[in-house]
């Protein structure tokens, strides 16, 4: 700790951070730019200058950019300085002279970062004369507005863009004034990360074009704390809302997720929330008669003819709906005839994941310690695709070797352009391990390709080169050997070594081997990592309620065992094969489904109820590290729609069955005593009945405008704002707005910060976890009294078999998961369904890249367009997985490939 | 005491003063041009909508009675429906003062009582006149950066024509 | 004619003309504080605006009635009417004419009429306690401090106009003025009991019972409708008491060249209400204590200065 003087007050600080973070952990207002808390200095803006102090004597001191000064012990500062504010001021002034005459039209507005800057400053009145320069925009794809002119080289986006996120198609052009950040021509940004640009842009180059679409001011905005659905990370977002529709997302930091940046999937996907086709009221279609539109009061009594929980009944849980919901209808129907409502083969893997989280002695690291991890090996998952957010974390892990070269040559971590500059090649050692070529490759050490079950082989070699007690594996390649003992010695010579893998391949074996390798470097020198990344944004916390699998479930009713199934929140057809779903629709008498997107299972269910999706109800989320995350509900329905666990207890009410949940925190409370894996859960939030000072937390900000026009063309009454019954949060700008819990931050704002960059008033120490602790609670550590379950011997090399060629799934960042892919954005950067082949296997079939070929699984055909990947094995496809209308496979799995006639 | 007395005098001798009170309605006052009454959205020089959907005027009412919503049309903004609550509107003029293209002005006319109160909820097409109101000349999208139909980057006053990215020159 | 239609006659005709001067003095007084104030006033309902009473009455008598339910309903109800019975008995007491009045020549008209003004006094503080709220009784407390003070002034300004008519029947004292008007011998007198009047109806510069600025309404802050008009007539019939009383005391009541009786009777009623009226439109309220200080520090000492001088005066000189 050094002690340092601001303004003639002491303050602690740590040395190794600069005064620009100093003074604002310490809640000084002092204007920047081009510093990020995550990007670091580079002092190119000028902004944060301040007189330093030579010692108490020295009087007249000398103008230092806050952002490049050290915090030594003994600094003395002064902030208020006459000349310091001068200058700061002219700083501005001149960073204002080509700003155009833009603010009414610029999405930004009201939540610039230059604007706060500029006021700060006292800058209020335009002296220049002259004329400004000006820019042509470039159209940069569905999700990022440009408009260059108002861009005041600050170097922000090309340092997260290039160096944070690893982006190419981005650059600097130009020179001086006129510097011109954009692509090389017109074209969608292809870095998956591209959606950070809007908010770590200052001011209104990148905007949100989702949210200009329908755009409204922050002011304008109610936002809720929510947690994404779209992949398994659990990255904490913040919802904002106006006239009932979802506007858009911003990232809502957590210290242990996500930081301070969402990937693109989780920032635009929210478009399905708005979805006009989706049911909104109750929907009964007898068999046999005509299709009706029922109130929810007529429903409810067609459902009292439902059978109790004595086996004539099942529940077909799902992944992407909230813990709560899950539970309530496992409830509903009995824990025995609950389901889990995925795959087999997913929730064999899903258990491997909850046994490599409860057991063995390596624990699952939060992203902040992946992002501190020496070397990495991925093994198998395609992480880029299936949670992208880790990967955005291991490529800060690979700076690792070049920030400790830069600490040996004694630069300041947060001088980014010298840490940089001092070791530009130097990367800690990462291994991809796939089948095929992945977002990570251009980082790596080291790449491999191979089929899974050769990737489960390289993992055992690897343990073994590790462990030697390990059986060794027989039959390798001495390439393969080599690369082996080669990560074998980069995993044991780090302090934190870390695994990467997950459900994506859908291999068993791979899970092991990735459990195993972790296990092996278990030792009192070391601390390995180990993330197995799962599918789906509750994949786990359904993982843990230990039920069956959607095979089963058909099992049950094609037996004849069970005629009534209730579905929740879940597409079948995209589960399950088409003709066992099929069978099931037949078999069953009822079929109901719950659900807030159409799908082929609510539009072919006897009853169709409508379910709340993520922003309409609260809910719990288990994100793949086992940590609980609550989100609320922030568009409230005026019809009958409600969450699906109101839906269950109202059925179960009308059964006259008395579930007695009268609020969310009832259910998670019987929740929790029920499953002992979910004890903690309640310890993720504040209960509902949680106030301060006897109010609840704003949703609106306190300049919500238009409250008595907004719905004055329906009444001019001005109707009262729908209130939850237990809620921390008030739906209205009434209620409290200033130091709350962690996981209650609705939106960050802070008096004269009206950007998200008064996050830093949020938070301990600017960059740090926010104050009260990041939110979330993890639900599963470790045991150490066992050891990961691991398969005893490794599995047969893979063989490729003439004629066939094993499939393997491949996931897609955009268009794999569901809810997202029905997001207009996205639905624009989904491209068809392909196969790959390498270039021999290719050739052996006459075929060519872009040519349709058409895959046979036993009876079933596909029609795919070729590409030709080189750095495939031979004997192997990858398929993409899981796009729309693209329909179940049991992948990976073999299959005859042929040309086929090319689709009209 | 005495200025008391001297009060009631000087009070009682209005009586023979002249009365101030204009007779509304048969006899109709002045209104100047900025009075504060009826609200409108005027348009620009070209006969264009000069609102641009910046949502100032909203959070400027202090009885928030103004409400909109942003529409896009070739890079232009347009507010897609435009909504004032005149039975909640007290005429502060704030909206006016916060409007940076003088679209929303307040009118001299002050007439306009309904026995519903739903017929004061005016909608656009009851606020947009077909004139340039109080500032005849003034035209937003002269001097901001955006590009639009018929003024391309660098048309507007006071600007350069497109720098040339790939040249280093400063 | 039969003395008994006679006096039945006299009745009926003071009261109608009571109300219905009353009621028309709401008109008359908003007329004369618009010509003061440069404006109009109330000129759209009927001629000169002078129907603008019946308009006023027809909205007063639609309006809710409402008695709060935190208040004690039975006192609530009765305080608005002993206002309007004391006042309008004080009437009885005053000689329109020589002929017309009803007991114009009661012996003791003096005391009963300052009996009947201070029984109206309970009219303000019952008002103001069984509304049951802070600014009422605080209305009410003021109003009985108010008028219990005034009263004790009031009846000493009296004294010398009884000691000079000799007699405390109204209807003598009046005959008692045929030479010389008492507003010239008792000028202290008739200045003590104008202030004195002022403070007993509780009108303007001395409303504190009501004062709007700090009190809500004061003492009738609860009531609407009709309760609240007794009030609002109780308070104009009040102005035309006093001011009948300053004619007939000081003024020599009905007694004039040319005209008949009851015209100057009348013109002269006509011009203190006038002046009361005028009070209002010219002078500012004042703070409670200044009140109170005023009455017992000037008004008390004043008025028993008067009384010892016209004793004196009367033992040296008759």
């Amino acid at each position: 700790m050094s002690i340092i003087h601001i303004d003639g007050r002491e303050f602690t600080a740590n040395p190794q951070d600069n005064l620009l973070q100093v003074c604002l952990s310490h809640g000084f207002d002092l204007p920047y730019f081009c510093w990020h808390p995550a990007l670091g200095s580079v002092g190119a803006c000028r902004q944060c200058a301040v007189r330093q102090y030579a010692n108490p004597e020295d009087k007249t001191g000398r103008i230092v950019m806050a952002c490049m000064t050290p915090a030594t012990d003994n600094t003395r500062i002064s902030i208020i300085d006459p000349e310091a504010t001068g200058f700061r001021a002219n700083v501005i002034e001149w960073l204002m002279t080509n700003h155009p005459h833009d603010c009414p039209v610029c999405e930004e507005g009201g939540e610039c970062h230059l604007q706060d800057m500029t006021v700060m400053t006292g800058h209020t009145y335009r002296r220049y004369r002259f004329t400004k320069r000006t820019h042509r925009n470039q159209y940069l794809g569905p999700f990022i507005k440009h408009e260059m002119n108002r861009c005041i080289a600050c170097y922000r986006c090309v340092r997260f863009y290039r160096d944070y996120a690893g982006g190419a198609d981005l650059d600097v052009q130009a020179s001086h004034n006129n510097v011109y950040f954009g692509r090389d021509a017109d074209g969608v940004l292809e870095n998956p990360f591209s959606g950070n640009l809007v908010e770590v842009c200052p001011t209104g180059v990148f905007t949100d074009k989702t949210l200009s679409a329908a755009y409204n001011r922050k002011w304008d905005m109610r936002s809720v704390p929510s947690v994404c659905v779209h992949c398994g990370v659990g990255c904490n977002t913040s919802v904002s809302e106006r006239g009932g529709a979802v506007r858009r997302i911003l990232n809502r930091f957590n210290g242990a997720v996500n930081g301070y940046f969402l990937c693109d999937r989780g920032r635009f996907g929210y478009g399905f929330a708005n979805n006009p086709n989706r049911e909104r009221a109750p929907a009964i279609r007898p068999r046999g008669g005509a299709a009706r539109k029922a109130t929810k009061a007529e429903t409810l009594a067609e459902l009292a003819k439902l059978p109790g929980a004595d086996g004539t009944i099942i529940g077909i849980g799902s992944p992407r709906a909230s813990l709560e919901a899950n539970f309530a209808l496992r409830t509903l129907v009995g824990a025995e005839a609950f389901y889990a409502g995925v795959s087999a083969p997913e929730s064999r893997c899903l258990a491997i994941v909850v046994a490599g989280l409860q057991s063995g002695n390596v624990k699952t690291p939060t992203l902040r310690e992946m992002e501190a991890a020496d070397a990495v090996l991925v093994l198998g998952e395609d992480i880029s695709n299936t949670a992208p957010r880790i990967a955005l974390a291991l490529r800060q892990a690979v700076r690792g070797r070049s920030i400790e070269i830069a600490d040996r040559l004694k630069i300041a971590h947060w001088q980014d352009a010298a840490v940089r500059t001092a070791a530009p090649d130097a990367h800690s050692p990462l291994f991809v391990v796939s089948p095929a070529a992945t977002g990570l490759d251009d980082i790596a050490a080291a790449t491999c390709r191979a089929a899974p079950d050769d990737i489960a082989r390289l993992g055992a070699a690897i343990r073994h080169a590790i462990d030697h007690t390990e059986p060794a594996v027989e039959g390798l390649s001495e390439a393969l050997q080599a690369l082996a003992t080669r990560i074998a010695e980069a995993l044991a010579a780090a302090k934190r070594p870390l695994i990467v893998s997950g459900c994506g391949l859908g291999s068993e074996a791979v899970l092991h081997a990735a459990c195993a390798i972790a296990e092996a470097l278990s030792n009192p020198e070391r601390v390995p990592g180990l993330v197995l990344a799962v599918p789906e944004c509750n994949s786990l916390g359904l993982a843990l309620m230990q039920s069956g699998s959607i095979e089963g479930a058909i099992g049950a009713v094609t037996s004849g065992g069970a005629a009534t199934v209730i579905v929740l929140e879940n597409d079948l057809y995209r589960r399950a094969e088409r003709q066992a779903v099929d069978a099931l629709f037949k078999a069953a008498t009822t079929i109901i489904a719950l659900d807030h997107v159409p799908t082929e299972t609510m539009a072919k269910a006897d009853i169709a109820l409508p379910a709340a999706n993520f922003a309409e109800s609260d809910g719990t989320l288990v994100n793949g590290e086992g940590r609980a995350q609550r989100s609320f509900q922030g568009v409230f329905p005026n019809d009958d729609v409600q969450a699906s666990w109101m839906w269950l207890r109202d059925i179960a009410a009308a059964q006259g069955r008395e579930f007695a949940w009268q609020s969310l925190d009832d259910v998670v409370r019987s929740l929790a005593a029920a499953i002992p894996a979910f004890a903690k859960i309640a310890q993720a939030t504040p209960p509902g009945s949680f106030r301060i000072a006897g109010s609840r937390i704003r949703t609106q900000p306190h300049r919500y405008s238009g409250r008595t026009a907004v719905d004055a063309n329906r009444t001019v009454h001005e109707p009262r704002a729908a209130i939850a019954e237990e809620s921390p949060f008030s739906n209205t700008m009434e209620g409290y707005y200033g130091p709350m819990p962690a996981s209650l931050i609705p939106f960050f704002w802070a008096p004269g910060w009206n950007s998200g960059q008064s996050l830093n008033k949020f938070q301990d120490e600017v960059g740090g976890a926010l104050r009260g602790g990041d939110p979330g609670v993890r639900l599963l550590e470790p045991d150490g009294t066992h050891a990961h379950p691991t398969e005893a011997t490794p599995p047969a090399a893979f063989e490729r078999s003439f004629g066939r060629w094993l499939v393997i799934p491949r996931d897609r960042l955009f268009g794999s998961e569901e809810l997202s892919a029905m997001a207009p954005a996205i639905a624009e950067r989904i491209e068809p369904p392909s196969l790959s082949l390498n270039p021999e296997d290719a050739r052996s079939l006459n075929l060519r890249s872009g040519d349709a070929i058409q895959a046979g699984f036993g009876a079933k055909l596909v029609q795919l367009t070729l590409t030709v990947a080189p750095e495939l094995p031979s004997g192997v496809a990858t398929m993409s997985a899981g796009l729309p209308k693209q329909d179940w496979l049991a992948l990976p799995g073999w299959a005859t490939l042929s040309r086929a006639e090319p689709v009209p | 005491m005495l200025s008391s007395i001297r009060t009631l005098w000087y009070t009682f001798l209005h009586l023979f003063h002249r009365s101030e009170t204009v007779q509304y309605p048969e006899e109709m006052p002045y209104l100047a041009p900025r009075y504060r009454g009826r609200i409108i959205l005027s348009r620009d020089p070209d006969g264009e909508e000069r609102c641009v959907s910046c949502y100032l005027c909203a959070v400027a009412c202090p009885v928030d009675c103004i409400s909109l919503q942003k529409t896009e049309e070739d890079g232009r903004w347009y507010p897609e429906w435009f909504r004032i609550n005149f039975s909640r509107c007290i005429f502060c003029g704030f909206c006016e003062e916060a409007c940076p293209t003088y679209a929303i002005q307040l009118t001299p006319d002050f007439e306009m009582s309904e026995y519903e109160r739903h017929n004061l909820i005016y909608e656009k097409e009851d606020l947009l006149i077909s004139g340039t109101g109080k500032y005849p000349d003034y035209s937003f999208y002269r001097v901001a950066g955006l590009a639009i139909p018929g003024k391309d980057k660098g048309d507007a006053e006071r600007e350069r024509p497109p720098v040339d990215r790939h040249g280093l020159l400063p | 004619m039969n003395p008994i239609v006679f006096g039945l006659l006299n009745i009926v005709g003071i009261l109608l003309a009571l109300v219905i001067g009353a009621a028309l003095l709401t008109w008359i007084e908003r007329r004369l504080l618009g010509f003061w104030q440069d404006r109009r006033g109330p000129n759209r309902v009927g001629p000169f605006g002078s129907l603008q009473v019946v308009a006023d009455m027809i909205k007063i008598l639609f309006k809710q009635d409402w008695i709060p339910p935190f208040a004690d309903p039975v006192v609530f109800v009765l305080a608005p009417a002993v206002v309007m019975v004391t006042t309008l008995m004080a009437f009885a007491v005053v000689p329109v004419t020589a002929s017309i009045g009803i007991a114009g020549d009661m012996n003791i008209g003096v005391l009963f009429f300052l009996a009947m003004t201070s029984l109206s006094a309970y009219s303000v503080v019952l008002a103001g306690w069984a509304s049951n709220n802070k600014y009422s009784l605080l209305g009410g407390m003021r109003a009985a401090a108010q008028m219990v003070s005034y009263e004790v002034f009031m009846g000493l300004a009296l004294l010398g106009v009884v000691m000079l008519s000799g007699s405390f029947s109204l209807a003598a004292i009046v005959r008692a003025q045929s030479g010389l008007w008492f507003v010239v011998p008792q000028f202290l007198g008739f200045v003590v009991f104008v202030i004195a009047g002022i403070a007993e109806t509780h009108r303007l510069p001395f409303d504190l019972p009501e004062g709007e600025n700090e009190l809500g309404a004061g003492f009738h802050t609860e009531y609407s409708s009709m309760k609240f008009g007794m009030f609002f007539v109780g308070e104009y019939i009040g102005i035309v008491l006093i001011s009948a009383m300053i004619a007939v005391l000081f003024f020599g009541g009905w007694q004039g060249p040319l005209l008949p009786p009851i015209v100057w009777f009348a013109l002269k009623t006509g011009v203190f209400v006038g002046f009361f009226i005028l009070l209002r439109a010219a002078l500012p309220r004042p703070r409670y204590d200044q009140l109170m200080a005023y009455g017992w520090k000037l008004m008390l000492p004043l008025s028993l200065l008067n009384v010892a001088l016209t004793g004196a005066v009367m033992l040296t000189h008759w």
